[in-house]
């Protein structure tokens, strides 16, 4: 275990050095520079800034100024909000745009197993027609299109709901709901095939001729198998909600990650650009290594413990 | 040897009924139409016997015993018309609920395929006492060291580590033991065992069928053993039921089976198995196949196969004939008229 947990740390140091490098190569390849705004900054002005965030240097110098400040975790101010830190910026940020990440896949799980279960026992019924009628739908509209839908429905026709901002639980419901259908069907379609399959297996059959309740038969046998192939595509449903969230939280005026992300990318704001980037991708790849472990931990059979003695 | 032989005198066997399968018929929707598998089977169990149902392939063995351990999936499938008595109940008329009480406690069942019997994800001990702790309503620690005592019963040593790990962790072997014990802990009356050595290699399955001699033994059970394996039968059987297509065609002690069989059937089974006193004779497998179950002929099913095949076989089920007080046999050839026809059919 210690040693696979140590693999993988070594593989996610890796991947983080590719992503942030990458990032680096990109950002620079932009056309345009962070003070091309600034018609009517004087000349001496903007070298003075150029030298402060080392922007006069040879790219290698700044290269390795850049790996520096990922080590240290130290991305200095914003170019355009000098008397903020990108740390601050993300601190500010980043819990909001969790919070909305997590809840949508929280929200996403529960509902799409027990919508995909809920399918696979009633086969061919009408809650299985239902389920996969929406799961079809909700994996066709995109998640922008789905939010622009329910803000003229919910908020601006009925009334119902807040159509924007983060400021209370009621203002959660539509951003919510815009980005945890497209996971939620994909979810409920997978469990649904996987669960049908599962409820054919000779240990099914086996704990029906034990006489358990088809309860613990549905929760204790069938779930967690029927799961596995859920838990494998958790990481890049993680990814895609998370990322989701950077338009979501634009159209809900939501001011999470996305809104500094997005911004920063158009004033070529480069210590915002890199510190976000770097931050949310190393998030990423920390979340896809917990989905690794958790499906070590579901399914005994992954060799994550050390290996015991065969019969 | 002469243990063996102690064995045998030793087992008990009486004349109580524990199950009464009486005209059991079923039968399987599909898109093709409707499947008669089994098409009026009867049959009765004694206490403390091993019941032997062999035949071909598709004749509805399965049906059969899934019925009895009530696990035939409705829909497709329909239980047309019989009954299946057990301790005074007709288990085809059951609710759910009520079969749960029965099923894994009085009746239990063994399949085929260790390899997938086993929930993967859930422990060997978890998935032991689950039944017991269902049913019998006793705590976690009793419950425990009765896995431990059924563990040592089947045979696994060290039970109690074992009791944490995986299936993953045992062998076929080793895993159609465990198998045999989630079967047994809850005592069952009648264990009903499908193919319970066809996946596993011939060591193994002679210490398998020898488990089963030795549990009955201890805890005077009913069996139903349904094999293809005549030595299997051979070995442990007390009875023996030949199906085919969809109905018991003969059933009688296994000796009656062996030395003096009636029906032409059971005499092709017995041709297409290799024995060692007859070296020198061919084996000589059954030609042709059994009758499609869709449409299932109204006379004898095996009419197309049969050597001695007679008119009447062609439109008129034979009816049952007794050979003796414990042998049975479904064919033409035991009218009285038959004999005659036959000798006729000799000399033409
Ligand atoms: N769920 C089902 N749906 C449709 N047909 C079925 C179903 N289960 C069984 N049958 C049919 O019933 C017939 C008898 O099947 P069964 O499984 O009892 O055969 P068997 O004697 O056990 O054969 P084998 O020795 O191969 O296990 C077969 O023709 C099979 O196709
Ligand atoms: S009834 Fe006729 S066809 Fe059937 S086994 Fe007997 S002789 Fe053969
Ligand atoms: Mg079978």
């Amino acid at each position: 275990m210690a040693k696979y947990i140590l693999k993988r740390f070594i593989m996610m140091i890796a991947t983080i050095l590719i992503i942030s490098t990458l990032t680096f190569v990109l950002m620079h390849s932009i056309p345009g520079s962070p003070f091309d705004e600034e018609r009517t900054s004087n000349p001496t002005i903007q070298a003075n800034l150029e030298k402060f965030y080392k922007l006069d240097e040879p790219m290698h110098v700044q290269y390795l100024y850049y790996l520096k400040s990922i080590v240290t975790f130290d991305f200095g101010p914003s170019i355009k909000k000098p008397n903020e830190s990108v740390n601050e910026l993300l601190a500010r940020g980043f819990p909001i745009s969790f919070e909305l990440g997590m809840v949508t896949i929280l929200v996403a799980l529960l509902s799409g197993t027990i919508l995909g279960t809920l399918a696979a026992l009633r086969h061919n019924g009408i809650i299985d027609y239902l389920a996969m009628t929406f799961a079809v739908v909700g994996i066709s509209v995109p998640n922008f299109v789905l939010a622009t839908l329910l803000i003229q429905q919910v908020a601006v026709t009925w009334e119902l709901l807040p159509a924007a901002t983060w400021s209370s639980p009621l203002h959660m419901i539509l951003p919510i709901l815009a980005l945890a259908t497209g996971p939620t069907a994909i979810i409920a379609r997978l469990t649904r095939s996987s669960m049908l399959e599962v409820l054919t297996q000779d240990y099914i059959k086996m704990a029906n001729a034990k006489g358990l309740s088809p309860i613990r038969i549905v929760i204790r046998h069938a779930l967690r198998n029927a799961l596995m192939p859920v838990v494998t595509i958790m990481g890049t449903m993680l990814a895609g909600i998370l990322t989701g969230t950077f338009v979501i939280e634009k159209i809900f005026a939501i001011p999470g990650m996305g809104k500094y992300f997005v911004e920063s990318i158009n004033n070529r704001d480069y210590p915002v650009i890199m510190g976000s980037t770097v931050f949310y991708s190393a998030f990423l790849v920390f979340m896809l290594f917990l989905v690794d472990i958790v499906y070590g931990f579901l399914d005994p059979r992954i060799k994550l413990h050390r290996k015991e003695g065969d019969a | 040897m002469v243990n063996e032989r102690k064995k045998k005198e030793k087992k008990m066997m009486s004349s109580e009924k524990v199950l009464q399968v009486n005209n059991l018929k079923i039968s399987f929707r599909t898109y093709g139409g409707e499947v008669e598998a089994v098409r009026g089977v009867d049959f009765d169990l004694y206490k403390g016997e091993t019941l032997a149902i062999v035949g071909e392939s598709g004749c509805g063995k399965s049906v059969t015993s899934n019925a009895i351990m009530g696990l035939i999936p409705q829909p497709p499938g329909i239980i047309k018309n019989g009954s299946i008595l057990f301790k005074e109940k007709d288990l085809t008329k059951l609710s759910k609920t009520q079969l749960r009480k029965i099923q894994g406690v009085d009746i239990s069942m063994i399949f085929q395929d260790p390899m997938t019997a086993l929930n993967p994800t859930l422990t060997i001990g978890e998935q032991l006492t689950e039944g017991l702790r269902t049913h019998k309503k006793i705590g976690k620690k009793e419950a425990k060291e009765k896995a431990i005592d059924m563990l040592k019963l089947v045979g696994i040593p060290n039970p109690e580590e074992r009791l944490k790990q995986f299936p993953h962790q045992f062998s076929g072997g080793m895993r159609q033991r465990i198998v045999i014990a989630i079967a047994l802990i809850c005592e069952p009356q009648v264990l009903i065992a499908d193919e319970p050595t066809t996946a596993l290699d011939v060591t193994i399955q002679a210490q398998i069928l020898e488990l089963f001699e030795e549990i009955q033994l201890k805890k005077g059970i009913s069996i139903i053993l349904i094999t293809h394996d005549l030595g299997v039968v051979a070995k442990i059987a007390d009875r023996i039921a030949v199906m085919y297509a969809g109905k018991i065609v003969e059933i009688g002690d296994k000796r009656e089976i062996f030395y003096t069989p009636e029906h032409p059937y059971t005499k092709g089974l017995l041709n297409s198995v290799p024995r060692l006193d007859l070296m020198e004779e061919e084996l000589q497998p059954i030609d042709g196949t059994p009758p499609d179950l869709f449409s299932p002929p109204k006379g004898c099913p095996f009419t197309a196969r049969c050597d001695y095949a007679m008119e009447v076989c062609d439109y008129a089920y034979p009816f049952s004939t007794k050979i003796s007080e414990t042998h049975e046999v479904d064919c033409w050839l035991q009218d009285e008229r038959a004999n005659v026809l036959q000798a006729q059919n000799k000399i033409g």
